[in-house]
Parts: structure tokens; C-alpha cells; sequence
């Protein structure tokens, strides 16, 4: 039987030419066969953060974090973000947080992450709530064993060194127990929401 | 089918928006677009949007954007990874499968935190063509050699399309290229890439736009003379490069002959043809007539290209002249991908 009638059988078998072996040119005569390339993709981009981002990066360079108002509901969003979902409308009045807060929800991560040596396992990331702001946003915790973090957990921001502050979130070295009393929370329904009215 | 019309729009597009973020300045103009017609967010039976992350840099960055819209209450919402003509598209579809008579639609772009050219080139095949970063003007460059060297287009018809698109860019304020010059100073110009002059290329700008649909007598209650699609269809010509006929665009014919774009007086077009070289091409899929139909007024693409915007305000400009009564019947179109690789016509009419 030859090869064209076994293909007119099934449709799925390869062309005669295809089922061929490739024959090189003399000049290619033992060259070793690519099998797979790598073609990694990389771009460059100048991020510019924004109206509301840039004033609270600047803030930072203070230690001082800057949340963002909005007008309709009274909520105070940070890391602002010059918008409240809530309304569907600008913020503009810029919050002065103060660096105390509490966990309201926390992770305990026991495996290593790929280029981040300075996070050594375990460690414990927290949803953490500022006084005075609406959203939590995240945070380290640290000077305290992760087993013992707890939701309601009062923290303090641990800032870099005077000289080595930046227009950078990353001046929050973590988040300390300052020892207070723990938020009472009753509502755990709430956690991670943010309501539309009025706190 | 039910009748669907473009009843509001606004648009804004600079050289480069570097102060705001994208959700800072698409909130202004979503409050624009929506406040025109009186509706809020609340009013609205479905949003869509389109833009990408690779303009951005950012993975999910139109979630961010979303924020724009007020989305609390939980709202009915989707987005697309193209330009926000196929939202729209996606828009139009979910009022044709009833329920609704709102939808709103935007479209945003920044090219300037990368180098958009590098940017276009992601969009290749990965395998093949991605991996040697073919700069996408030179793209669209060899196309225009093959087009010139084929006899499908002289190099003075290509002056002529940017001297057009400069005059209509004269009086648009969203125009980043508005500056006028004659045929004879375009081909004097030295070639930018080769066959290509800086006048046949796009003026690259940041921005977005706006727009609100609404079918029916919903559509009649809001706007005096809403701009009815009468016909909208896209199409795509294949991913490779080198299986294609460069030197005409398949499924453009295919859209705009789906569309209905055919036949009867069209009083103007809005082309989203980035380089003179697709706006000829275009021409001669859509089968326009120059002589009776006006020709991208606003100055088109060429005039400023906002990537993901540029197609969705080829549509509200086209719309906005059909509510001044600048014309009766109009076609818009919006393109993607490397050498007008898809495309969509949308044609609109006045009652």
C-alpha cells in the first residue's frame, strides 16, 4: 500500500512530503537541531501616578499619609486613589492620617517568595485600618510573632530612618503592636466591605 | 432589531496627559458625556469599556477606571482589550438582547509612559515576528512600499490625505496636529521612515472619551436628533502579516458591505486610519466617494491617534455632526491591530 492512498484513508495522517525526512544543506551537515528558543519580553515604561498618588507619595517623605475625602459619602480612601467608587466622582480634600490602626484581617505566609529575600517566612500581611480611614490597605506585621497577630489588633507604623525616607510607601518599614487594647469587632460580615453610607 | 442611538459623547485628548492618572482624567469626562443627557450612573442598563494594560504597564489597570463610574451599588459591566469601538459593539449587542435601554461606553489610552511602537509590537505573533520587535511604523512603511510600488497609491495622494486631515484638524480643539500645510510642504518634508513622511504618520496622543447609548423612544427623550445605528459589523483579516494582500483591506469591504455601508449618499466619514497609507485603503473598501462624502472633518486618526479612544471617537465625532444636523447619514470606523488587521463600520443617520 502506498503512503498517498494510506492519507486518502485518514485525513488526520501527514502528507507524504511532510512524513519525508528533512535533508540539510551540506552547510548546515551536523548542526544540532533548535528545539525551543527563549524570546523574554521586556518594556520600559515612566509611570506617572497621578494627581491624588504623587501628593501622597510626597507625604510620605514626611511620614505623614495622606488619604483622600469623598464629598458625597464622607469616606476616606487610602492609598487615594483621586476617585471615591462610592459616588462615581473626583475626591479633592486630602486626609491627614494619623500612623495608628487596626488588623482587620491577616495571612501567615510560610513559603518563600522568588526575589523577595528580605521577606523571610513566616511573615504576616495584614489588612490594616488607619484611624480615621474607610479602607484598610496592606501592611507587614511586624515585631511580633505571626501566631500571635490577631483581628482587632491595635498596630503603629514603623518608618525608615530619617535619612533614608523617600517619596515611597516602602518608608513603612511594617506595623508594630502598640500594646492598646484590641479593637472590639462584631461585625464580621463587614470586613473588607465599605459601606455606602455614612460611618 | 431594536433601534439603537449614540445620544451623548466627550472626548479629550492632549499630546501627553502626564499630570493625572487615567482614572483622573476619564471621571471628568464620563461626568460629561452622562450629565449631557441628564443620566447618572444609577441610569445606565450596562457599561463598557475598552483599553489595555500593556499601554498602561499595569496588569487589571482598568479596574482602577471602573471606579470612574461609581460602581456601588454592584453595576452590570464588562470590558474589552481593544479599542473602545468594540465596546460599544459589545454595548449594542446587550440592548439587542433586550432588557435594557442605557448603556455607557468608554474608551482611554496613554501612550506616553512607554514606547507605544515597542507597545504595537507585543501585538504580533508570539512565535515568529513578536520576538524580533519589529518597530510598528516600520510595519506599516513597508506595507505603504508595497502599496507605492504596486501602483495602489502615489506618494502625492498620501500629501493630499495629510494636507485634508490637517485642515479638518484646524478647528477641532481635541486635534494634537492641527498645524496647516499644503501638498507641496508635506513632500517636501523628508521621509520619517522611509516611504513614510512625518505627515502621514499619527499624532500620538493620550486621552479617552465618552459615549452614551439608548434605544428606541428612550433615545428620542434624551437627545433631539440621536445619531441611529442603521448598521455595525467587524471583521478581521488574518494575525499573519504574510498571508495577507497588503495593499487592500479585506475585511474592511467585508464590515462596511455588512454594515450597509453602500449604496445611498453618505454625508461623512470618520475613518480611523493612523497612517495616510490606511486611510487610502480605506477609502476604497469603504467605497466612499470623495467628491460627496467629507472625509474624516475632524482631521481623523492622523490628526490624533489616542490608542484604545481613537476608533470609539471616530464614532462620536461622526454622531455629534449627525445632532448638529451637519449631515444626514454617516459612516464611522475603527480599526485594530498591525496594518488595519480588523476593523468595524458603524453607520449612523438622523432622522
Amino acid at each position: 500500500m502506498s503512503p498517498d492512498s494510506a492519507a486518502a484513508r485518514d485525513p488526520l495522517a501527514a502528507p507524504a512530503a511532510l512524513s519525508a525526512p528533512v535533508t540539510l544543506p551540506g552547510a548546515l551537515a551536523g548542526a544540532e537541531p533548535v528545539e525551543s528558543v527563549c524570546t523574554p519580553i521586556r518594556m520600559t515604561y515612566t509611570y506617572t501616578p497621578g494627581r491624588a498618588l504623587s501628593r501622597y507619595l510626597r507625604a510620605m517623605a514626611g511620614k505623614r499619609i495622606l488619604g483622600e475625602r469623598c464629598g458625597a459619602t464622607g469616606q476616606v480612601f487610602v492609598p487615594p486613589r483621586g476617585v471615591s467608587p462610592l459616588a462615581g466622582a473626583a475626591t479633592s480634600e486630602a486626609v491627614e492620617l494619623a500612623d495608628t490602626g487596626y488588623v482587620e484581617s491577616f495571612n501567615i505566609t510560610r513559603v518563600p517568595i522568588e526575589r523577595r529575600p528580605d521577606l523571610e517566612p513566616p511573615y504576616c500581611s495584614a489588612w490594616i485600618v488607619l484611624d480615621g480611614a474607610s479602607v484598610g490597605f496592606l501592611g507587614l506585621v511586624i515585631d511580633i510573632a505571626p501566631e500571635e497577630v490577631r483581628i482587632g489588633m491595635r498596630v503603629r507604623a514603623v518608618w525608615k530612618p530619617d535619612e533614608e525616607l523617600e517619596t515611597s510607601a516602602a518608608n513603612i518599614l511594617g506595623w508594630a503592636p502598640t500594646g492598646e487594647p484590641d479593637e472590639v469587632i462584631t461585625d464580621y460580615e463587614r470586613i473588607g466591605r465599605v459601606e455606602a453610607s455614612d460611618r | 432589531m431594536i433601534d439603537v442611538a449614540v445620544v451623548a459623547f466627550a472626548q479629550r485628548q492632549e499630546a501627553a496627559i502626564s499630570g493625572e492618572s487615567e482614572v483622573e482624567f476619564m471621571v471628568p469626562l464620563m461626568e460629561q458625556a452622562k450629565a449631557s443627557v441628564g443620566l447618572t450612573q444609577s441610569d445606565m442598563g450596562f457599561t463598557c469599556s475598552g483599553s489595555s494594560d500593556f499601554l498602561a504597564g499595569q496588569a487589571f489597570s482598568f479596574v482602577m477606571t471602573i471606579d470612574g463610574t461609581g460602581p456601588v451599588p454592584p453595576i452590570s459591566e464588562s470590558h474589552v482589550e481593544q479599542d473602545g469601538a468594540w465596546a460599544l459593539y459589545e454595548a449594542w449587542v446587550k440592548i439587542q438582547c433586550g432588557g435594557i435601554d442605557t448603556a455607557f461606553v468608554y474608551g482611554y489610552g496613554k501612550s506616553s509612559p512607554g514606547s507605544v511602537r515597542d507597545v504595537l509590537a507585543t501585538q504580533m505573533d508570539p512565535y515568529y515576528v513578536c520576538p524580533l520587535w519589529p518597530d510598528s511604523y516600520a510595519i506599516e512603511a513597508l506595507a505603504a512600499r508595497l502599496m507605492l510600488e504596486g501602483g495602489h497609491v502615489s506618494e502625492n495622494r498620501l500629501a493630499e490625505i495629510a494636507a485634508r486631515s490637517r485642515a479638518g484638524a484646524a478647528s477641532n480643539p481635541h486635534a494634537v496636529r492641527s498645524e496647516p500645510k499644503s501638498v507641496a510642504e508635506i513632500l517636501a518634508e523628508d521621509y520619517a521612515i522611509d516611504p513614510l513622511r512625518p505627515s502621514d504618520l499619527p499624532a500620538e496622543a493620550d486621552g479617552g472619551c465618552a459615549v452614551v447609548l439608548a434605544a428606541g423612544d428612550r433615545a428620542r427623550e434624551l437627545c433631539e436628533r440621536p445619531a441611529w445605528i442603521r448598521g455595525i459589523d467587524h471583521r478581521s483579516d488574518a494575525h499573519t502579516l504574510g498571508v495577507r494582500d497588503l495593499t487592500s483591506s479585506a475585511s474592511a469591504r467585508l464590515a462596511a458591505h455588512h454594515a450597509g455601508a453602500a449604496g445611498d449618499k453618505i454625508d461623512l466619514a470618520e475613518l480611523h486610519g493612523p497612517f495616510t497609507t490606511s486611510e487610502h485603503l480605506l477609502i476604497d473598501a469603504l467605497g466612499l466617494n470623495e467628491d460627496s462624502t467629507a472625509v474624516n472633518p475632524s482631521g481623523g486618526a492622523l490628526a490624533a491617534n489616542t490608542m484604545m479612544a481613537s476608533g470609539l471617537i471616530r464614532i462620536g465625532e461622526a454622531a455629534s455632526r449627525i445632532w448638529r444636523g451637519d449631515g444626514d447619514r454617516a459612516v464611522a470606523h475603527a480599526a485594530s491591530g498591525p496594518c488595519l488587521q480588523q476593523n468595524m463600520v458603524c453607520v449612523l443617520e438622523g432622522d
